[in-house]
């Protein structure tokens, strides 16, 4: 009430008249002032369009390359794990390198979807489908290598708690078994999650659908969204649940994949640093894949509009940061090894760094800690193709950090007398390289059929979205 | 000709629908809806609509997922009870305890997540009653803009303010297009 305190109703706040905040301007996120039909017919365009020749040429020399995972696998299972080049004491080999590094991969599309949905980082929507496609389909490869190397696959089902005739029940005591459920829940919510973000971009495909096929299926998926604001409310509020959840969901995932390694009693595995560090590093290795994945796709496409210059540097800066974390990460593990004075501890690090295993440790080195660096400079983050060849070298580097923590710890236990040097055999290789054909032919489908791009959530960010502008 | 279902308007700009969506606020109709191609930053105030009830789903899922957990590692490690088709088995490993909140955390912790996930998921589609692929909105001609770059305001006849004349002559008055029939 005014007349109730005649003072402080007449108090002006003199400071606002002096203050003349700088309107700062903002990136535009969609360049060119596009409408929202543009953007409509663009990414609708893309799943419309006659398949073109590329994808084609591109979808057969992926199923080529999976077809290595196939009979990778096949061999497998028909001979046994002897195949794979694991002996005694070095017993996780290629097999858990690959599973960390798939998994990391992943970790950049639930960190874009989720966590930048709850810090409001409105650049994150022309990348978040794609880059969530990317957590899907990198879940899909990962899984592949802990079912395998159970061995007798076919017994795979007894990781969860099924009654079963031998009255038997997984142990809920070790890390591995932690895996199985975080991995389990990850791969589901991380699906949950895009299908939701897809549900009003389905609508938008079924209702411009010219046959009827295309229009049954679509519409099937688009659960009947009509765009109704009384559906967005509590959308939205399910899509910032969903990010909500993600995002202690996706930095749990990797901090119990760190933990199969650090509550084991191994030197150089048994570190508290572990989960921090190895969630930085996948969130590194993710950014790096999303970067290899989307710059050959805005050029194929003419996506420039959509992912701009800003986009790019947004992401550069993360790898960045992420990796100036990972390379903190490495000095730490040797100077708490150093500090703590455990003969064994330090044993294992100099081994890392000048043992058997040097040529694989300065890989890493280089590529995650050094080739990051350059993107300091403006003139790197603004040349694409360079972007890209250092993206490449964040994917190599952190796929050697993985050999690097498994392999050289393994092959010097306690017990001098079987120390060894690991070698993965051709099938190992195989099996491996078969993947990134598996991975390519889903990221393929989903290029074809869905759209890359979340539309609705881009249109949101337009100027010419906001309601209070005239 | 088909029954009537209610009136239709189009608009072409956020702001536009936003401010259409007050008067028909204010005007007190309540069965009415808008139809837009993304969310407009406070058109559920605009409309008059309360917070979502998404989140009473994720905490429900969330806590049956924490109990599920918990309850299913202390069962089968740490009780020898006998239920139908299965019974707990208590398995020395290591040494370690049969049952302590502190291992069994990081599975009923995923756990949670994904029951919540799940709740808020259903939940949304509950309080949507989606799926539903036969509203009359979905058949009208231009159910494309709306999912395009057009901004639609409709009133169903049911509503119990609702008029023909009255009500198509309000909604002429704010939207510039023409008001047209959405038939059931």
């Amino acid at each position: 009430m005014a007349s109730a305190n005649p003072v402080t109703s007449e108090v002006k706040p003199a400071i606002l008249d002096e203050v003349n905040p700088i309107a700062l301007p903002r990136p535009a996120l969609v360049e060119n002032e596009r409408s929202f039909s543009w953007i409509t017919d663009k990414i609708c365009g893309i799943v419309e369009e006659k398949t073109p020749t590329w994808w084609w040429v591109c979808f057969v020399l992926a199923c080529a390359t999976a077809s290595f995972t196939v009979m990778g696998l096949v061999y497998l299972v028909s001979a046994g794990t002897g195949v794979w080049g694991l002996a005694n004491p070095a017993n996780w080999g290629w097999a858990i390198v690959n599973f960390v590094f798939w998994i990391g991969i992943g970790h950049a599309g639930t960190l874009i979807s989720a966590i930048l949905c709850l810090l409001r980082q409105k650049w994150r929507t022309s990348i978040n489908r794609a880059a969530e496609a990317m957590t899907i389909f990198a879940v899909v490869c990962a899984g592949i290598f802990p079912v395998f190397h159970v061995g007798r696959v076919w017994m795979a089902w007894f990781l969860f708690p099924i009654p079963n005739a031998n009255a038997i029940w997984p142990n809920f005591r070790s890390a591995l078994l932690w895996d199985v459920f975080a991995v389990s829940t990850y791969g589901t919510v991380s699906v949950l999650f895009w299908y939701v973000g897809l549900i009003p971009d389905l609508a938008s495909v079924r209702d411009r659908a010219k046959n009827k096929i295309r229009q049954f299926l679509y519409g099937l998926f688009a659960m009947g969204w009509r765009g109704s604001n009384r559906h967005w409310r509590n959308y939205e509020m399910c899509y910032l649940l969903l990010a909500g959840l993600s995002t202690p969901l996706v930095l749990s995932v990797h901090t119990i994949v760190s933990f199969d390694f650090a509550i084991s009693l191994l030197p150089g595995w048994h570190t508290t640093i572990f989960p921090p560090y190895f969630v930085a590093g996948a969130i590194f290795s993710g950014f790096g894949m999303v970067l290899t994945l989307m710059l050959p796709l805005r050029a194929i496409y003419r996506l420039e509009d959509l992912i701009t210059q800003y986009h790019i540097d947004c992401m550069t800066k993360i790898v960045l940061a992420t990796g100036s974390m990972v390379g903190y990460a490495y000095a730490m593990e040797f100077f708490i090894a150093a500090y703590g004075a455990n003969d064994f501890e330090i044993f294992a690090f100099v081994n890392r760094a000048f043992g058997n295993y040097a040529w694989a440790y300065w890989i890493m080195i280089s590529c995650n800690v050094i080739s990051p660096q350059l993107f300091w400079f403006k003139k790197i983050r603004q040349n694409t193709a360079w972007v890209w060849i250092i993206s490449i070298f964040v994917n190599i580097g952190m796929w050697f950090e993985r050999f690097v923590i498994a392999v050289t710890t393994l092959t010097r236990d306690w017990l001098p007398s079987s120390w060894g040097y690991y070698s993965p055999t051709i099938i190992d290789i195989f099996t491996y390289v078969g993947t990134f054909g598996v991975f390519s032919v889903l990221f393929l489908l989903f290029l074809r059929f869905l759209p890359l791009m979340a539309m609705a959530e881009i249109k949101a960010v337009t100027p010419q979205a906001d309601p209070h502008k005239h | 000709m088909a029954k009537q279902y209610g009136l239709i308007a189009k608009f072409d700009s956020p702001a536009d629908i936003m401010h259409a969506a007050e008067k028909v606020r204010d005007a007190g109709y309540k069965n009415w809806d808008v139809i837009t191609p993304f969310p407009i930053h406070g058109m559920d105030a605009a409309m008059g609509l309360k917070r979502s009830l998404v989140g009473r789903f994720t905490i429900v899922g969330g806590t049956i997922g924490i109990t599920t957990g918990m309850l299913m590692i202390w069962f089968t490690g740490g009780s020898e009870l006998s239920l139908p088709f299965m019974e707990g088995y208590k398995l020395i490993v290591g040494g370690k305890p049969f049952f302590s909140p502190q291992f069994a955390f990081p599975v009923s912790y995923e756990l949670t997540i994904l029951f919540s996930a799940f709740a808020s998921i259903g939940g949304m589609f509950i309080l949507n009653r989606l799926p539903r692929h036969h509203h009359p909105f979905l058949k009208y001609k231009d159910v494309a803009k709306g999912t395009d770059d057009s901004f639609f305001l409709y009133i169903e006849n049911v509503d119990p303010q609702f008029d023909e004349e009255k009500t198509r002559s309000f909604l002429d008055g704010l939207s510039s297009g023409e008001v047209r029939e959405l038939e059931d």
